[in-house]
């Protein structure tokens, strides 16, 4: 399989390593939500998303760390050019002195990713564990994945171990943005993944327990 | 006596559970990290390895363990987590007696006094009413070295038959189904088998939350082409992503796998050549289901037929496969025969003692499995040998140096005890590691109990609900303040390291045992200087039995990241797969079908009780929360017991999520928060069971027991439910800001009688 669609995932700082997250894996355990405030740089401070998709209608939960957007639009928008990627693409949390706690980026990164603190008045995200990262060592919500939705190693580790195939290209509307990290998709000849579009919603196995008739 | 000395809110406001929300010194405290001790985490029976950060003898953090085969560094919340348990503000650091005078209920005394009573105590309940008046209760969360040790103090020191272990709350369903079938008790398989699997069924496990780590063996069988089945009254989060799914009715179970092997003769999906060289009693279990049709397992299991069938047709066509059951099929009055009715399946396939191939018990406690086989439990010698084998004990005696009638026979099991002490039999208690008042069914019977008893003593680290019973209560150790060895999931021991000291006047569990011996004047038989010392006896103890750790020595275990017993002398490799070649652990090499009969749980619904209770965990919270209720991240990621159930039977009940509803059983009645989900049969609902008092599921559930292996049926309740005044904010999201930090975190805490 040659390199996935997408952003180029030459990560010199990352030795070679990506990011990769397979939601349908996720089991919602949120064992990377404590990890991530357990991290050196953000004490205390969790800065992934962790979400039921509608725990009414399913156990389907979905991590969302920085996707390090090629371009990333939450930099895009910011008025204070305060948000900057290092020479490995990372996108850093917004720069303490520069940022004026506007929340531009929180509205309008297309993935959710930024969190304006008001107590530290300034924004903060993932950046991907650059602490360890930099490193050599996994990041924290990637190590402790009980179920490895959360996964971070080589393309050719990926290939060898696991199935479905990466996906670096998101649409949404007539935005296509390129990122870093990927995520996992049947067949990705089918193109960017169309996100607001979704998937239709079918029942599934028979529907246990949905039921069928309207409640 | 032993009721309780003061209020419960104030023995809570004295002794907890409080939060510890941050490591000592705070998230900034810029300590200098002295070393890294690569040991496990304490909660459950994957015991992940997990390295605890230490800083001035406190354990401040945690690093992933890369290195540790079984997890490679992860962990799921709780064991992130673990290390707040450490520098606690709960922690006991005096010895206590009970004293309604005193602030909190208990007054500081110093461990003569406190050892002293105790032990006047023993002796003038056993001088007047026999020693088997005394019982010791003890739990699995404790090392091998302990185990043992606790399980020669009982039968040498203490010279009592009553000694159980909340370890029958756990797997004794899965031991006691292991060894008639299969001749020992243990998880046949590494769990590098599971990958190797065509197909996995888990039956009755929610992995998700119970056992995470094994998730991702799971998911690698599933990356290399495995099919998943999954059968659960609860579409768990693992259940979510299975190719067949089947929801069963709450204690069908064993109709289920009976209806599956009938499914498999049917179609010929069989291995005659398995069955018949190594295998015994086909043609009765065959008998036993022959008519469980695909109809009948249908109407009784409330499943698909056409689901059942093709379960049994991946099963059954599957070159290799894996079945994993846990809690919920064995937390049953019927749990060794819907265990054994699991191993019908593999016996009748073929599938034990290849790669891929094999049916597993995923152990719940930490030392689940260890625990039982030193001989910790009413009718067990260490190396799991039978106390009522005139062989077995012989030996034993031999390794300790008494007289063979010096053992006691077998003893009552932990819900027996509980019984034992209403009829009056059992007067005297001493306990550790346990917390029956919110780990036992009938949370209001339990507590009855405690309060009978003339005198009880317990060890612990924090007070626990049970301990706020007691007379004496003294404080003993962490997981992370001792050294020794646990044994997995796997059947692998592994090695504990101490990362830090008990601190202030806590002691060391195993020195509290080895003082009260002494001062039984039962000294002679624990000269141990170390646990180490008590290792090499426990060896040798073992040697000979199915659980033979001979030729193990600590520093083995940890230079080979852990054995797999048996391993019976220097050397030997360790045993990660049993029964290679077909040969079981029975004296004639065959493995055993068994019969096994549909029959109905203890308790049915009916008019007055429609509904079925069903109970479990929550991923966040661990046991009876005596250790994960005091870590505040924990709490808050899901800080009361919820009620789940189906829209359809919420409609029929005006509820909506977040209003509160009363379930009620014959034991009891509890008010909570209802979660309505489309992932729960509509016939049952959910309660998880980590909580006490008024939060207690427990008060909901039966003490009916399966007649074997004495579990209590946690699993099966006949239940009713109805709205309650009041509604609280139930969240699903996990986005906290340091704003919502500040201003007392995202949960919506409520207490009882609140009606907000």
């Amino acid at each position: 399989m040659s390199a996935a669609a997408g952003a180029s995932i030459v990560s010199p700082l990352l030795r070679g390593r990506m990011f990769v997250i397979d939601q349908s894996r996720c089991i919602g355990c949120e064992a990377c939500v404590q990890a991530c405030e357990e991290c050196g740089t953000h004490r205390g401070t969790s800065l992934i998303h962790l979400e039921f998709v509608d725990r009414g209608a399913t156990t389907q939960t979905a991590p969302m760390v920085c996707m390090h957007c090629e371009d990333p639009t939450c930099a895009e928008v910011c008025p204070a050019d305060a948000i900057k990627q290092n020479e490995d693409g990372v996108v850093q949390s917004a720069l303490k002195p520069r940022c004026i706690g506007c929340s531009n980026c929180v509205l309008a990164c297309p993935f959710g990713v930024p969190k304006y603190f008001a107590l530290a008045d300034q924004m903060m995200k993932c950046d991907m564990c650059f602490d360890r990262t930099s490193v050599g060592l996994a990041p924290m919500c990637a190590s402790v994945c009980p179920s490895q939705a959360l996964w971070y190693g080589t393309e050719e580790d990926f290939e060898d171990t696991r199935s479905g195939e990466l996906m670096r290209e998101f649409r949404f509307g007539a935005q296509v943005v390129p990122t870093k990290v990927a995520t996992v998709v049947r067949d990705r000849s089918l193109g960017p993944l169309d996100v607001p579009a979704g998937q239709s919603a079918t029942r599934w196995q028979d529907d246990p327990f949905g039921l069928g008739e309207s409640l | 006596m032993s009721r309780l000395p003061v209020t419960e809110a104030e023995l809570i406001e004295r002794y907890g559970p409080h939060l510890n929300l941050e490591p000592p010194g705070g998230w900034n405290h810029g300590l200098e990290i002295d070393r890294e001790v690569e040991t496990h985490c304490c909660f459950c029976g994957q015991q992940c390895g997990i390295k605890l950060k230490v800083a001035d003898d406190r354990v401040v953090g945690f690093e992933p363990w890369y290195d540790f085969p079984f997890n490679k560094g992860k962990l799921c919340p709780k064991g992130v987590k673990r290390y707040l348990q450490g520098s606690h503000p709960d922690r006991l650091l005096e010895p206590l007696v009970r004293d309604p005078g005193a602030d909190g209920g208990f007054r500081e005394v110093d461990w003569d006094t406190a050892l002293q009573r105790t032990v006047a105590e023993i002796q003038r309940i056993q001088g007047a009413y026999g020693k088997d008046s005394f019982a010791l209760l003890s739990g699995v969360s404790l090392t091998n070295e302990k185990s043992y040790l606790i399980g020669k103090f009982a039968r040498l020191a203490l010279q009592t038959a009553n000694l159980d272990y909340n370890g029958r709350l756990c797997m004794v369903s899965a031991g006691a189904g292991n060894k008639l079938a299969l001749g020992a008790d243990r998880a046949p398989n590494p769990w590098s088998d599971i990958p190797l699997a065509e197909v996995v069924f888990v039956a009755g496990a929610n992995v998700a939350e119970c056992a995470p780590i094994t998730t991702s063996y799971i998911w690698q069988a599933r990356d290399r082409g495995a099919k998943l089945i999954v059968s659960d009254p609860r579409v768990t989060p693992l259940a979510r992503t299975a190719d067949v799914f089947l929801g069963v009715r709450p204690g069908t179970d064993s109709a289920l796998m009976g209806t599956i092997l009938h499914v498999l003769i049917e179609n010929d999906w069989l291995d005659h050549h398995f069955i018949d060289e190594h295998t015994s009693g086909f043609a009765d279990a065959a008998a036993a289901v022959r008519d469980y049709t695909p109809q009948w397992g249908a109407r009784t299991c409330g499943v698909p037929e056409d689901r059942i069938v093709e379960a049994a047709r991946l099963w059954g066509t599957s070159q290799t496969g894996m079945l994993l059951h846990a809690r919920g099929i064995e937390h049953q009055s019927k749990g060794v025969e819907n265990v054994l009715s699991c191993i019908n399946l593999g016996l009748a396939t073929g599938k034990y003692g290849r790669p891929g191939a094999g049916v597993c018990t995923i152990t719940g406690q930490g030392n689940g499995q260890g625990g039982r086989e030193q001989g910790h439990k009413c009718d067990q010698l260490p190396g799991n040998r039978d106390i009522t084998n005139p062989e077995h004990r012989e030996y034993v005696a031999g390794v300790w140096g008494c007289d063979v009638d010096e053992i006691p026979g077998k003893g009552l099991t932990a819900q027996e005890i509980i019984e034992a002490i209403h009829d009056g039999q059992v007067k005297g208690l001493l306990s550790i590691c346990f917390n029956p008042a919110v780990s036992l069914p009938d949370t209001a019977h339990t507590a009855a109990a405690l309060d009978k008893l003339e005198h009880y003593t317990t060890i612990d680290f924090f007070l626990s609900e049970s301990a706020q019973h007691a007379d004496v209560v003294l404080p003993g150790s962490l997981h992370e303040e001792d050294e020794g060895t646990t044994t997995s999931v796997e059947g692998r021991a592994i090695k504990i390291n101490a990362a830090v000291p008990p601190p202030g006047n806590a002691r060391l569990d195993w020195e509290i045992f080895l003082d009260l011996a002494r001062r039984l004047g039962r000294g002679q038989y624990f000269g141990y200087e170390n646990t180490e010392q008590v290792f090499e006896e426990m060896k040798v103890a073992s040697h000979g039995g199915t659980a033979d750790y001979n030729g193990m020595t600590w520093q083995r275990i940890e230079d080979e990241h852990g054995i797999f017993w048996p391993c019976p002398t220097e050397g030997h490799p360790g045993t990660p797969r049993l029964y290679e070649g077909g040969v079981f652990a029975h004296e004639d090499g065959r493995g055993r079908f068994h019969a096994v009969a549909f029959r109905e749980p203890a308790e049915v619904v009916d008019d007055e009780f429609p509904l079925w209770l069903t109970t479990g965990r929550v991923v966040s919270q661990y046991l009876s929360g005596t250790q994960t209720r005091r870590i505040g991240a924990l709490v808050e990621q899901y800080p009361e017991p919820l009620c789940e159930m189906h829209p359809r039977l919420a409609a029929e009940l005006g509820v909506r999520t977040g209003d509160l509803v009363t379930v009620t059983s014959r034991r009891g009645a509890m008010t909570t928060p209802a979660r309505v989900v489309e992932s729960i049969r509509p016939d049952t609902v959910f309660i998880p069971y980590h909580w006490p008092g008024s939060r207690a599921a427990n008060q909901l559930t039966n003490r009916a027991l399966d007649p074997v292996s004495k579990i209590p049926e946690y699993k099966v309740s006949a239940v009713r439910v109805a709205r309650a005044e009041g509604h609280v904010e139930v969240r699903d999201r996990r986005v906290t800001t340091l704003q919502e930090r500040a201003s007392g975190g995202a949960s919506g805490g409520w207490t009882p009688g609140d009606g907000s």
